[in-house]
Parts: C-alpha cells; structure tokens; sequence
C-alpha cells in the first residue's frame, strides 16, 4: 500500500500532471480517427515520450493508451465508425442513441463505465497479478474451442424475432470469417495476396454500420422528411444512472477474466456482454432502438479487458494482445523488463505505472464528461453533411487500416452488403459475431487437433473444457424445457397429454 | 457560465493543447532543411514486433544524428510482409522509400505463391541477425539436443514443434532445415503455428507442445527464471545471455540466422542507390545503432552491395527449396 502511495506520489508532481493530460488530449484525437485503434494509437504517438524523462514517459503514455481506447468509442456512438474490433458492439446501441439525441448519455455512460471497470480492473491486476498467471498458461486450445464454442452458442439469444434471418446473418458472417490463410494454404482469396490475412473486422463493421446506414438514408432521403435530431439533456437522468450501474459491474465481471487469458481478447466480452444486459434487462424494448445498458455494459467490458491484459503481461511477460506487445516495447523503451521477476524487482516502477494507469484514467473521465454535450453537437449538422462527413471517416479509417485502395473497394463492396442486410432485415449482430468468431473457433480447433494429431478426445482432455461442456448442456436443457413450458400454456391437447405422462 | 460558452472554452482549450504539441514536435527537427531529404519506410509487419522494432530503431537513429529529415514509418500488414513486397515492386524508381524486410518475408512471398520474390528489389543493406533457439519446459524429458534429436528420429511425427511464425518464417523454416540435417523428412515434422512469441511461451509454460523455437529475445524472462530450458542455440557462436551450446556443439552441423536488411524499390539510378547505401552506413556507425543492438540482443550483421546482394539470392534459393520440399511453394 505504501508504495502505491508512493507511487502516486511520483506521478502526482504538475509537470507529470501536464503530460498526463497532454497524453489523454493525444490519445483520444488520434484514437478517434476511425481505423487507428490503441496498438496503433500507441505505436504512433511511442516516440513522443521518448523526448522526456521515464516517470514523466510512463504516465503520458497512460495517458495515450487509455485516451486512445475511449476515442474509438466516441466514433462508434456518433459516426457508427467503430475504431477497433472492442468498440464495434458499443455502436449497435450506442449509436441508436445518438439518434435519438442521447449521444451525451451514451458518451457519458461509456465514460464512466470505463473508468470504474479500468479502477477495478487495476485493482483485480494490483491483488491478482501475483497468483493467476500460472493459472492461465494451463489452458490449451481444447480450453479455448469449448468456450468459443459457448460463445457462439450465446448468439442464439440475439438472432432477432426472425430466426432464419438471424441464421442468415450469422452464416454471412462466418463465410466472410472464412476468407484468409489456414494452415498455410490461402482459402477463398482469389489469389489475392491483400485477402490473404482475411478481411479486418474493423472494414467489416465500417462498411456494415456506416456505409450501409448511409446508403440506406440516401435511398429514401427524398422519400422521408428531414428529421432533427433532438438536442436532450446533457447529462444523465437518475435513471440512466440507474439502468447503467448493473452493467458496469458485469460488463467488468465479463471482461477481466478474458483480458488475462492468453486468447482471450476484448471482442468476445463485450458481446456476451451485450448478450447478457439484453437477457437481463427490463426495458427489452428498447434494445435495437439505444438502451443505455447496451453502451454501458460492453465499454465496462472492454476496458476492463484492457486491465486484465496487464495480468500476463507485467506477470509473466506475456503480450496477449497486439497492444500489449506494443506496451511491452514502450517499457523495454523505458527500462522495465516484464517477466517473473518483474513484480518483485521493480516494485517501484510497477507502482508507479499502476499509479499512473489510474490517473490518466481518472483524467479521462474529468476531461471527457464536459465534453460529452460537446461531442453531440456534431450531430446536428444537417444531414446530407453529416452523412458526408460519416462517409469520409469511414473511407479515412478503412484506408489508414492499411493505407491501400484495395480496402476501400472492399468497403464498398461490403457496404453494399449492408444495405441489403436493411433491405430485406437481416440483423447485424450475428454477422459482425460470425466474422470475431469464426476464425477464432477453427484456429483453436486446428490447433488442439494438430496437436493431439487428429485424436478428437483432445477436445474434453481439459478440465475448464469439461466444465464449459457441462455449462452448454445445462443451458439447452434449461432452454429447451422453457420453451416447451411456454408451449404448455397454449392448449395443445396431444403434446399436453405426453407431457403429463412423463411427469 | 452557461453550458454553451463551456464548450467553446473547452474546444478552445483542446485546438490550443493540440496546436502547442504539434508544433513543438515541428520545432526538433529540421525538416525543412533542403539537404534533409524526406525518406519513407515500409514496415511488413504490425506494430511491436521484430521488423518494427528493427525499423523504427534504425529511422529513430538515423533522425536523432540528424542523418536525413524526418522519416515516415509505415506499417503494411499483410501476408506476412507479401503484400508489403509487392507494394514495394510497385513503386518502381521511388528514390525515397525503403522496405525494412527479412527472411520471413522471403518465406512468406513463396508460400502465398506470388511473383513478389525479393531478387526483384534493390538491395541495400543487412541490418540485423538473431539466432534460434531450441526451447523446451523446465519439466520436459530432453536434457541435451542429443536427447531431442534421438526421440525426434525414432518417432518424428511424435514431438510436437512450435514456433512463432506461420509456415514460410523463421521459426518455421528452422525445425524443418533442422530435420532435414538430423536425416528426418521435413513432411514428418509436426510444426504448430502460434501467433508470435506470447503465445508460444504460454504453450511451452503450459505444455501444449514438446520443444519451442523462437528467436530467444521475448524469452528472456523465463529462461532466467528456469521455467524454460534452451537446448541449443543456431548461431556459430554462443550468445552472451545464454548458457546454452551452439548446434555443431551440440553435435548437429549447421548454422541458421534469422537476419534482417533493408531493400529499395526496383529501377532507381545508381546515384539514388549509393545515397541510401550511404545513409544505412553512417546509420551504422551511430552509438545510438551500437545501443539499439545491445538493449535488442541482435546480432550486428551488417553488409552492403554486392556481399548483401549474394547473400540474398542465396537465402532466396535456400529457403525456396526447403519450401518446395515441402509442398509449399
């Protein structure tokens, strides 16, 4: 505890005060532009700390991590441009709101659901460090398939009221998922070598949410009045205050655990998430049309993800994460080699650090809710522009991916794709799922069985992958004896009488 | 203060922040100076890994020394550095770009079957080298190479090998150059693909798989803790950091590098060319170049013009027909 205090001692000074807002201020303009997530966010802006000294670099950097990660939020609630892969669900509802001129709650919630699961998270990181990271390297990919495989098995929850169009979607979404190199050979690229890693999420989402949507307003802009989007309130109600604590909490239960998982990732939380806030939630008829726990629980998710990536990294030394290997670089950069020792070495640096994650969290939310009502104004610019200006980031953010027309094209090949998804009322969740977890379920499927070399029982040879198995029967049978108990009420005598017979 | 004249204060505050940042960052350098060429460099690889490490260490000494203007640094993704190759063929006579590359790249032009082969760019410069080593758990049965070796003839298809690269990189083209001089055909070789170093390290601590081989520089941690074990390392020399023998100690004569150099686009004039051979070389004699090797533990495998360009066409026969051998390219 002492030398946490000692550490906010170091970081507490003005000058380090100054960087950590400068950093924040950094992060977050560069973390907007869509396509720039905080991998690239921090490799870009790396060799601007390096000009000062190492426990002024260390919080600025904080500072750009955290402002980066919160300014690809801000483009998914306003423009429908996700910035990263971890942001793409906070748009479904996110931007939902915005339209119904709540951009300022759903910018503040997402705010302030960051901040307490980045808090939480950096405490789970300060108690847990230590114990967990021996933990996780136990589990292999029979582990991962099984609870990818639950994962996917949750989708069924939001296939919408349509379940062969949610079907459709979610196979849409896993044959773009197909697309790229297995195992050495290319599949499905055409021979092209730009489709050889398969189509980034980021474009997917861009073209979907944003280049659909716009299509989709140009084609009936002529036929429907210009409607304003209200200005509301700027801050949040009593009761988006209370509607949103609940997710805050489980969205952070949710994305802790996987951020310390070596394969984890801040995808699959933020949509169990979603999944969960909109089983859990009271107001079911909001959902589709900006329900504030569907911004609150997946960005609590995602950032405290972020906190839990931290737990191999400073533990054992592990980058889990494209971001984490771009952190573990900062720190090299700064004298700080992560590994078993790390925590016992350098408890002085390791404080610091922590101490600095926590203040350019807490400058983050003290920076960014006054500039919430701010940010929503953008969306009152009239229409046909602001359409423009959403067609603009989304082209920059899919070009700055790569830097290469080629993605463009595929932007709007895609796009058009959204369009007939709105067209004829395909859901998009199941796509965007189709397309994180298709090609993580068969890597770790291909790999267990490389492995076992081709023995199938490597699949239940885990404990947790005995366990998740377990949770899926379970969650069938529950669903399946709801369903016939909904089916019950209806009098339908024949299936009654059975029914009554094997009770 | 009404809630309107806060946020044009606030915005005020935010363009004034930005303003200040960027032109500071404008004033260190003088990058308006005519003879401070402004050059670009294309990395094939994400950010914080081994190319990048590589090129924005070299762009960083070269800036710092004033050497040349400011340098913008590129990440092309794709492929594992394919695409990056074939962006640099497109720009055939750019006098202002290089292409950071190594022999993963050369690997992975092959197995992605694309006509981007490296023999096609202009050589300037090797950089960089790293040796392989040969990892495995602290709990593992094999003790020595010769331990693994044997296990490895009697059953190939037995021991699983991991490494951090997809099939055509080093990590890859090392276990089956190995086999190959161990007498075992490279199809029996029962190779696991992980995504980088991380993940390796957590299938070895966790004993997903036999043996691991990597370049030892993300391992560092874990080899000094006794977690992991290094059989034997692929370079002619043994490595300062650790106590681990050479292959031809350990009995298995052959010799593998995992290097990278830096090409330039086909069609530039000789004149072009020297300038960029000349930059790579003062780059060279920087201390802060000195620095970047030791803190990075790369191995100083500097050349230029004709040795490099040898050197090159060597690897890219040496690594096709390993590939062919196995079906892969």
């Amino acid at each position: 505890m002492d030398l946490l205090l000692d550490g906010f001692a170091t970081a507490l000074t003005p000058t380090n005060l100054l960087f950590a807002v400068i950093g924040v201020l950094l992060g977050t303009a560069v973390g907007v532009l869509p396509g720039i997530g905080p991998a690239m966010t921090v490799a870009l802006l790396l060799p601007v700390t390096y000009s000062v000294e190492p426990s002024s670099a260390l919080i600025m950097f904080a500072g750009i991590y955290y402002g980066g990660m919160y300014g690809g939020s801000t483009t998914s609630i306003l423009l429908n441009t996700p910035g990263e892969s971890s942001s793409v669900v906070t748009a479904l509802e996110g931007n939902k709101m915005a339209k119904n001129g709540r951009a300022a709650q759903a910018l503040a919630t997402a705010a302030i659901g960051s901040f307490i699961a980045g808090t939480i998270g950096t405490v789970l990181l300060v108690i847990l460090a230590p114990n967990i990271a021996d933990l996780v390297v136990k589990l292999g990919a029979p582990s991962y398939f099984a609870i990818m495989l639950l994962a996917l098995f949750a989708v069924t929850a939001v296939l919408g009221s349509s379940k062969l169009r949610g079907f459709v979607a979610l196979f849409l979404g896993l044959a773009i998922g197909l697309i790229g190199t297995t195992t050495g050979q290319a599949r499905l690229t055409f021979g092209e070598a730009k489709l050889a890693d398969g189509i980034d999420i980021v474009i997917v989402a861009v073209a979907i949410f944003a280049i659909g949507e716009a299509l989709w307003v140009a084609a009936h802009l002529r036929r429907k009045p210009l409607d304003i989007i209200p200005v509301g309130q700027p801050w949040m109600s009593k009761s988006d205050w209370g509607r949103s604590w609940k997710p805050w909490l489980r969205g952070t239960a949710f994305g802790f655990p996987f951020g310390a998982l070596p394969a984890g990732g801040a995808e699959v939380p933020t949509f169990l998430s979603y999944i969960t806030e909109r089983r859990l939630t009271k107001h079911p008829e909001e959902f589709g049309k900006g329900a504030i726990e569907g911004v609150a629980g997946p960005e609590a998710a995602n950032n405290a993800s972020a906190a839990g990536t931290l737990v191999p990294l400073l533990a054992i030394g592990l980058p889990t994460t494209a971001t984490a290997a771009v952190i573990l670089v900062a720190m090299q950069n700064y004298g700080l080699q992560p590994g078993p020792q790390f925590l016992d070495a350098n408890p002085k640096l390791v404080w610091g650090l922590l101490a600095s994650l926590f203040i350019a969290n807490t400058l983050l939310l003290v920076i960014n809710l006054p500039l919430a009502p701010v940010w929503a104004k953008l969306l009152q610019i009239p229409r046909p522009y602001l359409y423009a200006g959403i067609l603009f980031f989304a082209s920059l953010g899919a070009y700055s991916v790569n830097f290469d027309a080629f993605d463009l094209a595929l932007l709007g090949v895609i796009g058009v794709l959204g369009l007939a998804m709105r067209r004829f009322g395909l859901p998009v969740l199941p796509l965007i799922i189709g397309v994180i977890l298709g090609p993580r379920i068969e890597d770790q499927l291909t790999q267990a069985l490389a492995i076992s070399q081709g023995d199938v029982a490597t699949l239940w040879s885990e404990p947790v992958a005995v366990v998740v198995y377990i949770v899926m029967a379970l969650l069938l049978v529950g669903t399946v004896v709801a369903g016939r108990r909904a089916g019950a009420v209806q009098p339908d005598p024949e299936n009654q009488n059975k029914q009554e017979v094997s009770a | 203060m009404t809630s309107r004249r806060w946020s044009r204060a606030l915005a005020l505050a935010l363009a004034a922040v930005l303003v200040a940042t960027v032109s500071a960052c404008g004033v260190t350098r003088g990058g308006d100076d005519p003879d401070n060429r402004r050059l670009r460099m294309m990395i094939p690889n994400s950010p914080g890994g081994g190319y990048d490490l590589t090129g924005r260490a070299a762009a960083q000494a070269m800036e710092q020394e004033d050497l040349t203007g400011r340098f913008e640094i590129n990440n092309v993704i794709g492929a594992s550095g394919t695409v990056a190759m074939q962006r640099l063929l497109n720009e055939e006579g750019a006098e202002d770009v290089m292409l950071l590359m190594g022999l993963g790249v050369v690997g992975a032009v092959f197995t992605n079957k694309s006509d981007a082969t490296v023999d096609k760019a202009t050589p300037i410069a090797g950089l960089v080298a790293e040796a392989e080593g040969i990892l495995v758990p602290a709990d593992s049965p094999f003790q020595t190479l010769d331990d693994l070796v044997e296990a490895w003839q009697a059953d190939p298809s037995s021991i699983t090998v991991g490494g951090g690269s997809s099939p055509g990189g080093p990590d890859h083209l090392f276990p089956m150059q190995l086999a190959q001089t161990v007498g075992i055909d490279p199809n029996d070789v029962n190779y696991i693909s992980y995504d980088g170093g991380g993940p390796l390290t957590t299938a070895l601590l966790g004993e997903k798989i036999d043996v691991g081989m990597s370049g030892l520089g993300e391992f560092a941690g874990q080899i000094d803790s006794g977690e992991l074990r290094v059989l034997a390392v692929s370079g002619a020399e043994r490595l300062e950091t650790v106590d681990a023998p050479t292959l031809r100690e350990g009995g298995v004569d052959m010799e593998f590098l995992n290097w990278r150099g830096i090409l330039a686009p086909p069609g530039i004039s000789d004149k072009a060319r020297q300038e960029l051979v000349d930059l790579v070389t003062e780059m060279h004699g920087t201390p802060e170049w000195e620095e970047a090797l030791e803190r990075n533990g790369w191995i100083d495998n500097f050349m230029v013009g004709e040795e490099f360009e040898e050197f090159l066409i060597e690897q890219n026969d040496r690594v096709e027909s390993t590939l062919k051998e196995l079906g892969l390219a």
